[in-house]
């Protein structure tokens, strides 16, 4: 075991699967010399050669382009986006290509790719640098769409999303590279050195895609949600006192449906939370669901906390980004309905 | 020119260029420059691209007005009688599969069809340069890289009627063919996409150390995607091992070449700008074809990197069943096209050096329309769009994703399977 930041984490997973696998390769804008804006692959280059971690063109369409077809000739690649909030030149190539290569061909052309992105805001990203596109994502057939909220599962799943035989879109929460964030701007940054979930297994291990996991048990309601959330909704369950049963959903498709149902039809009560701007997000789909699959043993209406349906602000950050009071405030009001 | 002031300029006015005729005029093509065959210099392939920027301008031909193989392009050609009896066969299987499938969809057999008429030298003569293992990233119409790949015809005829044989399991709109073992890469409707995952493969080609190359297919029209200009870009930035083909047919459905080219000169002329060498080819000629594909290929196999394609033909039909060009352009035009018809002009040069003679041709005409038909015949007894066997609505659940995830699976319990 080591104690990693989600970056460091990151760049392990990379690292254990250029090791392992002469296909993988890794490459994005800034990723090779460099080592990211983010550092997330950092080391790399120095590592295996300028063929396998390299540098590419401002051209993201590019990026994605060039990873299919070298995922379809037999690679494994890997690609970064620098900013979810850039992925949308390369949004056709995602769509129409990656994500329908397999069906269209009958199965004869195949893309194992993943296709890394920061996403989230809590950092005055401003509009650009902060968005949460997942539900883009989420509502294409073909796609695999995951988000880690902590160094643990960020290695496991990077290393599963890489292992496995279909895209994979891999969000990871910028706000969460360093350390964990309840979303108290206000107080001191945490590091993940005293997180439990800082630490980090050596050499190989994968979390699977499609399993959700409890962070936290509760009586009183279920909590739905991921990436730099899950940390905000058991904040705001310990300052409410409010027994919340948190799920981490990890992945959002394929969803765990399962781990969903078996807690709200024991608590009767779901609160879903995202960055993600409201209406379309993806909250909708998982009120949809648990409306359908839990009917009979919801004691209240499903309640959803998200972004506002605004673009990202800059200077309104803290009234944007759905905070422990917003999530509390919420929590309360699910448990005010008989 | 003296700037007179501010207040004194004219309005400013958007320019929208228009092709030279609409229907009801007579066609045009005076300003279409066609050098003489066999007078455009065949440089070596490892020539230095600021040497050769003057083949972007031209048009590199071999088949002149007596059917004969003329210049260096014909010299350096490396194929024999036999093999380009070989391609006629090809090119003519092409048309006659184009008639009976058109055919076919006006009997509502299918849905659509995509024709080559005029176009066939292109992909049937540049399949030739490719050896096994090489891959293709075609557009829509490019079948003869198929026909002349050996790929079965009655597969293309299943394919196109969305039976029960159809490879692609009835998913995929009809010409939208995918054959992996064939270098043939599955076709998307999306334009230009396929451009830049060529790029993609041949750089996964060239990281592996590997010996196959990739070609790139596009349209005039979809030069403008950005797709185009992202190819481009990292073919250039990491000398791909990537033929970058365009084929300039003239029309982008209604739209005349002019709207995509601007004030660019030619198509293989966006080459320069990435530092890539670019050819400007004869469509119709055969030899050309072959002779162009060869030095390109040839480049990039020697790791020399990527080099940029640009045919010059004319599509003679419509765009799709579903186009009526009559609309947009003469009806004319297609007879009034100056590099006249592939097919002809590579009959005319068999005959000419007394490999071929028009007795044989129209009995090979014969013979291969009864194949089509035998085949067509064939194909239709597996079914067609609405008759017949057809695949399984159950097979639409499958290949989403490698395994069937929990939420399809219901839904294909709910459908009924």
């Amino acid at each position: 075991m080591a104690r990693m930041t989600m970056i460091e984490a990151i760049r392990d997973a990379l690292d254990v699967a250029m090791g392992a696998d002469p296909r993988v390769v890794v490459f994005g804008e800034d990723v090779g010399y460099f080592g990211g804006v983010f550092r997330c692959t950092a080391g790399l280059q120095a590592k295996y050669g300028r063929t396998r971690c390299f540098d590419t063109p401002i051209n993201e369409s590019g990026i994605v382009g060039a990873g299919i077809g070298m995922a379809t000739y037999g690679l494994r690649p890997v690609v970064e986006i620098q900013f979810a909030d850039y992925m949308y030149p390369a949004y056709d190539q995602i769509v129409s290509e990656a994500a329908r290569l397999r069906y269209r061909s009958a199965g004869e052309f195949t893309c194992p790719m993943v296709v890394r992105m920061p996403t989230g805001g809590g950092i005055f990203g401003g509009q650009t640098h902060s968005q949460s596109p997942e539900a883009l994502f989420t509502h294409v057939t073909g796609l695999k769409t995951v988000v880690p909220s902590n160094p643990h599962d960020a290695k496991g799943l990077l290393l599963a999303a890489i292992e496995d035989p279909d895209p994979v879109i891999f969000l990871e929460p910028k706000r969460l590279y360093n350390g964990p964030f309840e979303g108290h701007h206000d107080r001191p940054v945490k590091a993940w050195k005293a997180h439990e979930l800082g630490e980090v297994p050596e050499g190989h291990y994968t979390v699977p895609l499609g399993k959700a996991v409890m962070r936290r048990a509760g009586q009183a309601m279920t909590v739905l949600t991921y990436g730099t959330m899950v940390h905000v909704a058991l904040s705001a369950a310990e300052e409410t006192g409010l027994d919340a049963e948190v799920i981490d959903l990890r992945s959002l498709l394929p969803l765990d449906l399962e781990a969903v149902t078996a807690s709200v039809g024991r608590t009767g009560r779901c609160l879903i939370v995202h960055e993600a701007t409201l209406t379309s997000g993806y909250g909708a789909e998982l009120a949809a669901l648990v409306q359908a699959e839990c009917f009979w043993q919801l004691e209240a209406p499903v309640r959803r906390v998200a972004g506002w349906d605004t673009p990202y602000p800059h200077v309104h950050e803290w009234s944007y980004f759905p905070g422990p009071a917003r999530v509390g405030a919420a929590m309360r009001e699910l448990m005010e309905v008989v | 020119m003296e700037t007179p002031d501010h207040n004194e300029m004219p309005p400013l006015s958007l320019v929208v260029p228009e092709p030279e005729v609409r229907p009801g005029d007579q066609p045009d093509f005076s300003r279409v420059e066609i050098p003489r065959a066999g007078t455009v210099r065949r440089p070596p392939v490892d020539a230095d691209p600021e040497e050769i920027r003057d083949l972007a301008f031209t048009i590199i031909r071999v088949l002149n007005r007596d059917g004969q193989a003329v210049g260096p392009w014909a010299e350096a050609l490396e194929i024999d009688a036999e093999a380009l009896k070989e391609g006629l066969r090809h090119m003519m299987t092409l048309r006659a599969y184009d008639a009976r499938m058109m055919m076919a969809q006006r009997q509502q057999k299918t849905s659509f069809y995509m024709q080559h008429l005029g176009e066939e030298a292109i992909s049937c003569a540049f399949r030739r340069a490719l050896n096994p293992g090489d891959m293709n990233f075609p557009t829509y119409r490019q079948a003869g890289l198929l026909i002349a790949g050996g790929y079965p015809l009655k597969t293309m005829m299943c394919q196109v009627y969305s039976n029960d044989q159809d490879p692609m399991r009835g998913r995929q709109l009809p010409v939208m063919y995918s054959s992996k073992e064939h270098g043939f890469f599955s076709i998307s409707g999306n334009l230009a996409t396929q451009y830049i995952q060529a790029v993609g493969w041949a750089m996964a080609s060239a990281i592996s150390g590997d010996r196959k190359i990739a070609a790139a297919w596009i349209g005039d029209g979809s030069t403008a995607e950005s797709d185009f200009h992202a190819a481009l870009v990292f073919a250039s930035t990491y000398k791909a091992p990537v033929v970058l083909n365009i084929v300039n047919n003239q029309w982008a459905i209604s739209t005349f070449q002019g709207i995509a080219r601007g004030g660019s000169g030619t198509f293989a002329a966006r080459g320069h700008g990435f530092g890539i060498p670019a050819l400007r080819v004869d469509g119709n000629d055969y030899l050309a074809v072959l002779a162009a594909a060869q030095w390109a290929a040839e480049r990039a196999r020697l790791n020399l990197g990527p080099t940029v394609v640009e045919y010059v033909t004319y599509r003679a039909g419509g765009h799709s069943t579903s186009d009526d060009p009559s609309a947009y352009r003469p009806a004319e035009e297609s007879a009034a096209w100056p590099l006249g018809d592939p097919i002809l002009r590579l009959r005319n040069h068999l005959i000419a050096i007394g490999e071929w003679s028009e007795d044989r041709h129209a009995q090979a005409e014969a013979e291969i329309l009864a194949e089509v038909v035998a085949t067509q015949k064939e194909a239709e007894a597996i079914g067609t769009l609405h008759q017949g066997l057809r695949p399984s609505p159950a097979d639409m659940f499958d290949d989403v994703y490698a395994e069937m995830p929990p939420h399809l699976l219901k839904q294909r319990h709910e459908a009924g399977f």
